[in-house]
C-alpha cells in the first residue's frame, strides 16, 4: 500500500505509539496516509480506538512475526 | 464542541505518578480537553525535576518481586532506592516513556495542570520548585472545569 509517511513505534509501550501516531498526523494533509510499525500487540485495539475516536481512517492492520502495521488515512 | 476529562493526582510515587500522565496525554492525543488538579503528594509530580520520583516495596503487598521479600527487610536502607532502580529498568526494557517525556506529551499537548494552592502552603512548597506552566488554584477552581467533564477520576 501507497503511503506518505512512516512512523516506527517498534519497542514503545503505551501510550506511545498512538501519542506519536498522533503527532505524525498533525502535519500531514487530509486523505495523507501514515504508515505506522508497532510491536507492542496493546496498539492493535488502541489504534482502533484511537481511529474511531478522532475520525481518521485505519485502511489497514496486518500482523507479521510480532510486527503490528498500520495504515491511517489523515480526515 | 471537545469532550472533556479532569484527573485528580494525588499521589507523588514512581507507579502512581503514571496514570494521570499516560490518561491526560492520551485523552488529549484524542481531542478532550483535559485538566489535571495536583494536591497533597501529587504536587511532587510537578517539581522540575522528578528524576527522584520513588516507589517502595513497603506496604505494597501487590508489587511483583523477583523473590519473595519479607517486610522486615524492605526495611532495610537503601531498599526504596532498589526496588525503584529495578522498576525503573523494568519501564525501560519494556519501552514504557519515562515520567519525564509524558509530562512533556502532556503539556505538549495542552493538557493543563493545576497545583492546589493548599497543599503548596500546606507543605511549604516552592513555586519556584515547579515547572513554569502550572496554574495554582483551590477546589472551586477544580470544580468548575469537572462541573462539565465527560470523565472525572481520582488517582
Amino acid at each position: 500500500m501507497n503511503f506518505d509517511k512512516e512512523l516506527d513505534a517498534r519497542g514503545l509501550s503505551c501510550p506511545l505509539p498512538i501519542l506519536k501516531t498522533k503527532k505524525s498526523l498533525a502535519d500531514m494533509g487530509s486523505g495523507q496516509v501514515l504508515k505506522v510499525v508497532s510491536t507492542d500487540c496493546g496498539s492493535v485495539k488502541d489504534m482502533q480506538a484511537f481511529a474511531k475516536q478522532t475520525g481518521n481512517e485505519l485502511v489497514s492492520q496486518t500482523e507479521a512475526g510480532g510486527e503490528y502495521t498500520f495504515f491511517l488515512a489523515k480526515k | 464542541m471537545s469532550k472533556k476529562m479532569a484527573i485528580i493526582a494525588t499521589k507523588g510515587t514512581l507507579d502512581m505518578a503514571y496514570p494521570p500522565f499516560i490518561l491526560g496525554s492520551t485523552a488529549a492525543a484524542l481531542g478532550y480537553d483535559v485538566q489535571i488538579f495536583f494536591t497533597f503528594y501529587g504536587l511532587q509530580l510537578l517539581r522540575k525535576d522528578i528524576s527522584d520520583v520513588k516507589i517502595s516495596p513497603l506496604a505494597n503487598p501487590a508489587m511483583p518481586m523477583p523473590i519473595p521479600m519479607p517486610v522486615m527487610v524492605q526495611m532495610l536502607p537503601g531498599m526504596e532506592s532498589m526496588a525503584t532502580m529495578m522498576m525503573k529498568e523494568k519501564l525501560k526494557k519494556h519501552g514504557v516513556a519515562p515520567l519525564e517525556q509524558l509530562r512533556e506529551l502532556c503539556l505538549e499537548a495542552d493538557v493543563k495542570f493545576i497545583a492546589c494552592q493548599m497543599t503548596v502552603d500546606l507543605f511549604e512548597f516552592d513555586k519556584s520548585d515547579f515547572i513554569d506552566n502550572v496554574e495554582y488554584g483551590g477546589a472551586a477552581t477544580f470544580m468548575e472545569f469537572a462541573g462539565e467533564t465527560d470523565i472525572c477520576l481520582f488517582v
